[in-house]
């Protein structure tokens, strides 16, 4: 529990000078120090006990590639938050949702231990596609369902029915496949190790999880950026009435928002599958929740900082859970999560949303 | 009176003769039932429902601030029965006012009604502590930091019984984890013998005089200088400070109360059901609850006590005894007791869609409704 001993002192200083500088400094640096914690402590210990790094160095690379399934997820947060101002709580729920299917499909079309590799790349190219497909579809029913009747209400209602489609969600993945983790089979043999480099395992999950992620995020990255309808996410995302008056149709282009963030937890979806082996219902909730602390930790509405941000949360996750003790890690995250609300709401980054200006 | 929303207008004294009607029937209400039925159980629970929802009612009904970590209360309330309540600390021997039968246990042994202020003390000061990260944040991000909250007690409670307290000697945890505290002390009230497990109808007595309390100081709360400045920070922050509310006291006092409520109800359930264990802690509770103030209507007392009541029965009851076997009866696999967090998800969507002020909405919100400005609510203020 480093997190919550090393805290920073509350911000809000009158008096100038002195304290307004200190204030400046840890607001700046705070967080920065706030995260270096962990790892640097594990850092020294491993120096002591084995006297070198490879320990602290696997669970950084370890916590690299299970963040970047995370940043996956984050990036649909960040896209939502940043067009509509709300926290997407079934967002979790469809990355689990994009598990099941993957499981379901590639059984279904008869992937198995014994086929080859060629069959197994090109029917997981399938799954993705289809995984993407459903959750990016199921993402953008919930907001024609769940949030759209309610963009006029007060805030607070359609983060009421979020909740609730969340709830819903879980309990048909309940249904779908029962109340305890299921494994699936392990189709890349994913423990397998690939290359040892200065004394780090890489292993065939890791680079899956880089493989998926990083053309993923490119190919969002410049759809936002260049394309026609990603400069209509931003317009809207800046000002919606401004956007409808030059002629954009701002209820497309929440829709594609919603189906852009839900293909991402889709792909998120089915590498969880292939990484961890087991899925269950649950796993939206927890990955979810870890999700949104980075999406914040970046800065809500900013895509870098969600895929930074989901980088560092896998960190921290894998250091926690190798060091001190998994059920700590919810624990710990949701420390950091509150650390930075409060000290550092807007983000390592900065955040691109309209309260924010 | 002129009616304000186009009904008949009702004589002020109906209202009370309705109120005083319904306490009456209330209190008699388990001589219809004999214990086998389950209903004195069933609508016990329901009644410690209902004082957690009107302190949850507090929060976010009256002050507008989402909270969806209130379990969190729960657990906390419930905690102090296992710690001043039972043989967990089985080194210490401390008894205070507890009758014969307790006098020779060891442990901590606190008479119950010392424990309930033990336990809304905590809270409140917990709320406070939860209460204060979220001052300067927005509605949404308030929701999540409650939620964190909740989930890092949820996670202490279950790695409890690994914490070795400091300062105390001996072999004494924070909590028994997943296994959990029991037994505990059943409530021993002056004057009268200790409740027994055989007998609910003292347990139902004293949730209903709970409730009636919680319930008094609810209105009472509503109608006072600290209620219109909660209501007046829930309708538009900006404009409430600038008129004078002062937010950081307003905002921790509303986490305080609603705090207090759900300890005073987190302490009676740790006793009537025996057991302080981690499982009982989960998120979803926080959302049960949540769900029936909404269903209720946000802000409205009766509405959140008929909503309490109905969602707790809908789930001791409806779910399990009558709807159970609906799904196998149409071919499908489950049974709908799996599901019934599902259930009050869909709840809480279409409620929010269709009938967003719930089922008995409060007067103010209905009132908002109508067009024309009254000018008896003007002086109201000014009174």
């Amino acid at each position: 529990m480093e997190a919550s001993t090393s805290a920073p002192p509350p911000p809000p200083a009158l008096s100038r000078g002195l304290g307004a500088q200190v204030q400046e400094f840890l607001s700046k640096y705070g967080l920065i120090a706030l995260l270096l914690v962990l790892p640097v402590v594990y850092a020294i210990q491993d120096l002591k006990d084995d006297g070198n790094l490879a320990g602290i160095a696997n669970n950084l690379f370890d916590g690299l590639s299970n963040g970047a399934i995370i940043a996956l997820i984050a990036v649909g947060y960040t896209l939502v938050y940043g067009i509509i101002e709300l926290i997407n709580f079934a967002h979790g729920e469809v990355f689990m949702i994009g598990s099941f299917t993957s499981a379901a499909f590639w059984g279904t079309i008869g992937l198995s231990l014994t086929s080859s590799p060629v069959v197994i790349i090109l029917g997981l190219l399938l799954t993705l596609i289809v995984a993407m497909l459903v959750s990016g579809g199921l993402n953008t029913m919930i907001e024609r369902v769940a949030y759209r009747p309610l963009r006029s209400a007060p805030k607070l209602a359609p983060l009421i029915t979020a909740v609730g489609m969340s709830f819903i969600l879980q309990n048909v993945g309940l249904l779908w496949l029962g109340g305890s983790p299921k494994s699936v089979p392990d189709l890349i043999h994913a423990q397998e190790k690939v290359v040892t480099i200065i004394g780090i395992n890489i292993n065939r999950a890791d680079l899956l999880a880089f493989v998926v992620t990083i053309p993923l995020v490119a190919a969002l990255t410049l759809f936002v950026t260049r394309a026609r309808l990603g400069k209509a996410m931003r317009a809207t995302a800046q000002d919606p009435e401004a956007a409808k008056l030059m002629g954009i149709n701002v209820d497309t282009t929440i829709s594609l928002t919603f189906l852009l963030g839900g293909m991402m937890a889709g792909a998120a979806g089915l590498t969880y599958a292939l990484y961890q082996t087991t899925i269950w219902f649950f796993q939206g909730f927890q990955a979810g929740l870890l999700a949104f602390t980075a999406a914040v930790m970046g800065g809500i509405g900013n895509l870098k900082g969600a895929v930074i941000g989901g980088l560092i949360i896998g960190c921290i996750q894998q250091i926690s859970d190798n060091r001190i003790d998994p059920s700590w890690t919810p624990a710990i995250v949701f420390a950091y999560l509150i650390l930075i609300m409060v000290f550092r709401p807007q983000g390592l980054i900065g955040e691109e949303t309209r309260e924010a200006g | 009176m002129k009616s304000r929303i186009g009904r008949p207008a009702i004589p002020p004294w109906a209202n009370r003769a309705l109120a005083a009607a319904v306490i009456a029937v209330a209190i008699i209400f388990p001589f219809f039932f004999t214990e086998a039925a389950g209903w004195v159980d069933d609508m016990t629970l329901a009644l410690a429902y209902v004082v957690m929802g009107l302190g949850l009612n507090v929060v976010v009904g009256y002050a507008g601030l989402l909270d969806l970590g209130y379990v969190a209360f729960f657990a906390i309330g419930a905690l102090a029965t296992g710690w001043f309540m039972s043989g967990f600390f089985a080194d210490a021997n401390v008894h205070v006012l507890v009758g014969e039968f307790t006098k020779n246990l060891p442990g901590i042994h606190f008479n119950f009604l010392i424990v309930l202020v033990f336990a809304g003390a905590l809270c409140a000061v917990a709320g406070i502590i939860i209460g204060l990260p979220t001052l300067r944040l927005r509605g949404d991000y308030i929701a999540i930091v409650t939620l964190a909250f909740g989930e890092i007690i949820r996670v202490f409670v279950i790695q409890g019984d690994e914490i070795n307290l400091p300062f105390v000697g001996g072999d004494a945890h924070l909590t028994a984890g997943r296994q959990g505290i029991n037994p505990i002390d059943k409530i021993d009230l002056p004057f009268i013998d200790q409740f027994t497990s055989l007998n609910l109808r003292p347990w139902y007595w004293t949730a209903l005089a709970l409730v009636l309390l919680v319930l008094f100081v609810n209105i009472r709360l509503r109608d006072s200088r600290l209620g219109r400045a909660w209501i007046a920070l829930r309708e538009d922050e900006v404009a409430a400070a600038s008129m004078g509310v002062p937010l950081v006291k307003t905002k921790l006092m509303a986490y305080a109360v609603g705090a207090t409520f759900g300890g005073v109800s987190g302490a009676f359930l740790g006793s009537y059901l025996n057991t302080v264990n981690a499982d009982q802690f989960q998120f979803g509770f926080s959302i049960f609850i949540l769900a029936m103030i909404i269903l209720g209507g946000l802000g409205s007392v009766w509405g959140v006590v008929v909503g309490s009541l109905a969602l707790s029965l809908i789930n001791t009851r409806l779910i399990p005894d009558v709807l159970n076997d609906v799904p196998s009866k149409i071919g499908l696999d489950f049974n709908l007791v799996d599901v019934n967090y599902g259930i009050f998800g869909f709840l809480l969507v279409l409620m929010m869609i269709l009938r967003p002020e719930g089922l008995i909405p409060e007067r103010r919100r209905q009132i908002e409704l109508h067009e024309d400005v009254d000018e008896s609510l003007v002086e109201v203020t000014h009174a």
